[in-house]
């Protein structure tokens, strides 16, 4: 441990500066972020045992073992082959290849030992250079052991004799769903802000959020929840850590990753996978990317992949560089079967069996530059765009089989969006097109419909295809599409249905709604209610629409708002404006039918995140059953919102008497100090009697004046 | 409501203040001309001429006769209200920030800025009753509070004088000795700069307001705080109704920072609050610059508030206003 000071010396240091330790309040003292002044603490006390970096020295050395054993004449020659192995990898120091010999009585001449030190510049070389020629084939007899000179003693410390590991008494772990069993049916949240990282429920009916745990630099860039919910991620310097638990939050696992920088969860929380990037030693080379996958419960790594950032770059010929994330993209379902990366002409997928390749190969599909996951199956949706004389093309791929579902050929594309709904029943492809002349480009929308026999497809135009499409929403589990179209500064906004009256399969239009200030789409996550959000340039315009009636809930502002999330139940709407902008930052919470409930503002304010939940037990036919009866359900939860309301607006009474009390008190406090002081303030005003400032009075006086007056006969006539 | 846009300024305003009567309205502004308004009609009757500098802060005498102003051109200057003559000039080495009279208005008190090697300082002046007499003699000077004091004002009787400025601390000064009585506590202080300080009508309780987006309302005897008003904005000005138990809050970005965003993110919006129930109960937009100063008329029945962008906005409410329950 770094220095621990003694009590003692503490006191001494302290009696030299002049602070008296009583009257000091320790838990005031907060360091700034990063910087610890080599105060270890005790929070991290096993990241210092896992991962202390026994530094030697050598961390830039590694041995290379199964060379082949040779004689004075040949040293220069095997050195040479070497050398120009590694030198290939990284700088090799000067001097810094290492062969040692020894006099062999039987020649009667030196020879080698079959194994050879070599030292580079780095030691991220050296690691490279390890990982790149263990096991590489000099010839059939000489298989390389390449290892790392710091590993050595560790591997020598391997007890001969196998000891049974000890047997660790079960202990019951807690229910992590702890929250779902609220009696409240709350949800909770998290935010960041400042330093801050709170989790807090929901509490709409108090209009208020009620703490649930709170810490300072809990995290040192961003949290995260699981995809379930089970989980809230931090990311640190060290690696990932998950917290979770029945009351409270108690880190559950950490993942070691020095220098993560990005996580992802696989959608049934199983595996985490960890991203970070290196600056490499020469400038010129690209970023070095180290990528785990980590079982969530274990902490265990599945499987690691390193190289350079350009080999997770994603390929086609437009050449973009930098990783999109997530490199790996996991395949819809709990069970975490499958994940895939898109690299130069081959997508390659893995499954979580074996964490290897499908078939041991990656798929060859020449010129791809996108593709997505069926959210609920293991169906790839691949593009692959125009190359020569070839069409652009759109094909759905099922895994593990790798047969081609349905393609559909394309042309004249310039780009091409996938989006799946929710339930993975349709996928929607945006497709720009050139126009004849090549100068401009419009927009349509392939739909397939993947539950129905061999999967047809629909071409889809908006009435004016020239119409810029801004954003395109599927409704979440249902069948309707919102699309907001338009060149003009106040865009349309259409719906459709995938289902029509007489099931002919054709898209349906349900309304267009004209010149809206929006440009964002928010489905509610069961569907029926939508937000038409202006955000960015229209300030944070809010429009909560039901879909179901066709009509406008109601309408509202969050100025500035720059990001909208809905509950996992659909039941509220945070719109949060984050740090991005300097002032409001803070968050409003609104019923889904766009009232706001309660308004709270928090300085540096960074992220709002509902806590997921998990898909629903019930069945299809029990929804279907309680939505039927929902008006004997809802009683129940009537009268508790009643009593609730009732409650508050007796405690909002009290609260309101108890302060008009408390003000009487100092107002008839202050009148009478006033009356003893009135003598003395006449006398400071040299005897002028009218102290109050109320004792005159305006009249209004009616003043009568003749002006002039003339006489005039008037004749009458009768 | 619709207000009475007041142009008579050329910079922004620092000030405002009405006479006892309530008919005048007198105006400060960075323009080195203080202004008199009919408080009704917004009719200007005249500017006092005489300062060299951003005019900050005035006091009318309860008579009305006199005006006193205190003046970034080093000086504070007593003046005739009717004739707009001036009867005297102090002299300061530094800046003159904010002025008060005394109950009697024998005494007033003048806050002086920190300005080369001089730090800022609070001096007690008398005022003689014949001008011809009146004399540049300070009765006391108080020292202390580091930067400038944005506030000064006399505390019941003239036995005390309450001071506040940009190190956030409200003090209260023994007007005889010069000895600092009280002062306001970290914790449930201001945070930052005080910018404004407002006496209730009867001068039992005061307001303040800070650039932590608060305000702050202080018993004046016992400096205890009583309510905290919490906005989204810095506060430039505070004020109270004599009438109805309101507080307005006025303020808005920082000047500096205006130009950058659009006027509705300003919030250039003079709030009114419950001033018991802490809430807020009402908002008056109309300024497209921040609010640097507002007053409401002794009869409680119109306010006026006045903008970094040269206007005054003189309001009489309707008499929806009067009937506001919350």
């Amino acid at each position: 441990m770094a220095d621990v000071m003694v009590m003692k010396e503490i006191e001494a240091t302290a009696a030299n500066l002049g602070i008296d330790l009583d009257k000091l309040d320790l838990d005031s003292i907060r360091l700034p972020p990063g910087e610890d002044f080599s105060i270890v603490s005790d929070d991290e006390d096993i990241y210092q045992g896992d991962n202390l970096e026994l530094n030697t020295g050598f961390g830039n050395v590694i041995i290379v073992d199964n060379l082949p054993v040779v004689t004075r004449e040949k040293f220069g020659k095997l050195e040479t082959v070497v050398r120009k192995i590694y030198s290939q990898i990284g700088m090799i120091k000067e001097d810094g290849l290492w062969m040692p010999v020894e006099y062999d009585p039987e020649s009667k001449s030196e020879k080698t030992l079959g194994y050879c030190f070599i030292e580079f510049n780095t030691p991220l070389e050296a690691e490279l250079a390890k990982e790149k020629t263990n096991g590489y084939k000099l010839d059939k007899a000489h298989i390389f052991a390449v290892n790392m000179f710091d590993d050595f003693d560790r591997f020598m410390k391997v007890p001969d004799e196998w000891a049974p590991p000890e047997f660790k008494p079960y202990t019951p772990g807690e229910n992590l769903q702890q929250w779902l069993t609220d009696e409240k049916a709350r949800d909770q949240f998290v935010i960041r802000a400042g330093s801050d990282t709170e989790v807090l429920w929901n509490d709409a009916r108090h209009l208020k959020p009620e703490p649930v745990y709170k810490r300072a630099f809990w995290t040192e860039s961003f949290v995260q929840w699981s995809p379930l919910g089970t989980y809230l991620a931090t990311v640190h310097r060290q690696g990932a850590a998950v917290w979770g638990g029945a009351s409270t939050f108690n880190r559950l696992m950490r993942y070691a990753h020095p220098q993560v920088k990005l996580i992802d969860f696989s959608p049934g929380e199983k595996y985490l996978v960890t991203y970070s990037s290196h600056e490499p030693s020469n400038p010129r080379d690209a970023n070095r990317v180290v990528i785990n996958i980590f079982d969530v419960r274990t902490g265990k790594v599945m499987r690691d992949f390193k190289g350079s950032a350009d080999d997770f770059a994603i390929g086609g010929t437009g050449g973009v560089t930098g990783v999109s994330w997530p490199v790996f993209r996991w395949a819809g379902g709990k069970e975490d079967k499958y994940f895939a990366r898109i690299g130069k002409n081959i997508i390659s997928v893995y499954e979580t069996e074996t964490f290897s390749l499908i078939d041991k190969k990656s798929l060859k599909v020449e010129n791809v530059v996108d593709f997505s996951w069926s959210p609920t199956d293991p169906i790839l949706a691949l593009f692959v765009p125009e190359l020569g004389d070839h069409p652009a093309r759109v094909s759905l791929m099922q895994i593990p089989s790798k047969d081609e579902l349905r393609q559909k050929n394309l042309f004249s594309v310039s780009d091409c969006k996938m989006y799946w709904q929710s339930n993975g029943d349709y996928l929607a492809v945006k497709v720009d097109r050139y126009t004849k002349t090549k100068k401009s480009t419009y927009t349509g929308f392939e739909l397939f419909r993947i539950r129905e026999r061999d999967i047809p497809i629909e071409v889809f135009e908006l009435e004016n295809k020239n119409d810029k499409i801004i954003a395109f929403a599927w409704e979440p589990k249902g069948h309707r599409f919102a699309v907001i179209h338009g060149d003009n500064p106040r865009p349309d906004i259409s719906f459709y249905s995938m289902r029509s009256a007489n099931n002919t399969e054709k898209v349906k239009k349900l309304t267009t709604l004209k010149g809206k200030q929006a440009n964002a789409l928010f489905w509610s996550p069961t569907g029926r209610f939508i937000i038409l959000a202006g955000l960015k340039g229209f300030n944070g315009q809010l429009e909560f629409y039901n879909v179901d009636e066709l009509e406008t809930m109601a309408t509202a502002e969050h100025f500035m708002a720059t990001d909208i999330e809905w509950d996992p139940t659909g039941r509220y709407v945070a719109t949060a404006v984050t740090s991005v902008h300097e002032m409001e930052n803070g968050f409003n919470i609104w019923s889904f039918n766009g009232k706001l409930l309660y308004r709270i503002l928090k300085d540096h304010f960074f992220q709002y995140l509902w806590r997921p939940r998990p898909p629903s037990f019930l069945s299809p036919e029990k929804e279907e059953e309680i939505a039927k009866n929902l008006k004997k359900y809802s009683k129940k939860y009537e009268a508790e919102d009643q009593d609730v309301s009732m409650l508050l607006s007796e405690q909002d009474r009290e609260k309101r008497k108890m302060l008009k009390d408390e003000w009487e008190k100092w107002v008839n406090e202050w009148k009478h100090l006033h009356e003893v002081e009135k003598l003395e303030r006449e006398k400071l005003r040299d005897g002028e009697a009218s102290d109050e400032e109320e004792e005159y009075e305006a009249k209004e006086v009616e003043v009568e004046e003749i002006l002039d007056v003339s006489e005039e006969v008037l004749s009458f006539e009768d | 409501m619709r207000p009475i846009l007041m142009k008579g300024h050329e910079r922004p305003l620092t000030f405002l203040k009405y006479n006892r009567d309530g008919d005048l309205l007198f105006s400060c502004a960075k323009d080195h001309n203080p202004t008199v308004w009919f408080a009704d009609n917004g009719e200007r009757l005249g500017t006092y001429r005489g300062h060299n500098g951003a005019v900050w802060c005035c006091d009318v005498s309860r008579d009305s006769m006199m005006l006193i102003t205190g003046s970034a051109d080093q000086t504070a200057k007593i003046w005739n209200v009717q004739t707009g003559e001036q009867l005297f000039s102090f002299n300061f080495g530094s800046p003159a920030r904010a002025v008060d009279l005394s109950v009697g208005d024998k005494l007033a008190v003048i806050t002086t800025d920190p300005f080369m090697d001089l730090p800022s300082a609070i001096h007690v002046k008398s005022i003689a009753t014949d001008p011809e007499d009146q004399t540049g003699d300070s009765v006391l000077v108080l020292k202390g509070p580091q930067g400038r004091i944005n506030r000064a004002v006399w505390g019941p009787l003239n036995k005390t004088i309450i001071s506040a400025g940009e190190d956030a601390v409200v003090r209260i000064w023994d007007s005889e000795t010069g000895k600092m009585l009280k002062e306001s506590e970290k914790e449930t202080g201001h945070k930052k700069t005080i910018t404004s300080l407002s006496k209730s009508a009867d001068g039992s309780h005061f307001l303040t307001g800070s650039l932590d987006k608060s305000a702050k309302l202080w018993d004046i005897r016992t400096l205890t705080l009583i309510k905290t008003y919490v906005t989204e904005r810095p506060v430039n000005a505070v004020t109270m109704s004599p009438l109805l138990d309101h507080v307005v809050l006025g303020g808005g970005q920082d000047a500096s920072a205006v130009t950058t965003t659009d006027h509705r993110a300003g919030k250039f919006e003079a709030k009114f609050y419950d001033k018991i129930l802490q809430e807020e109960i009402g908002g008056v937009k109309g300024h497209f610059g921040p609010i640097n100063a507002l007053a409401f008329n002794p009869d409680g029945k119109s306010f006026s508030s006045g903008g970094e962008d040269g206007y005054v906005r003189l309001h009489h409410f309707d008499p929806d206003y009067f009937n506001i329950k919350i």
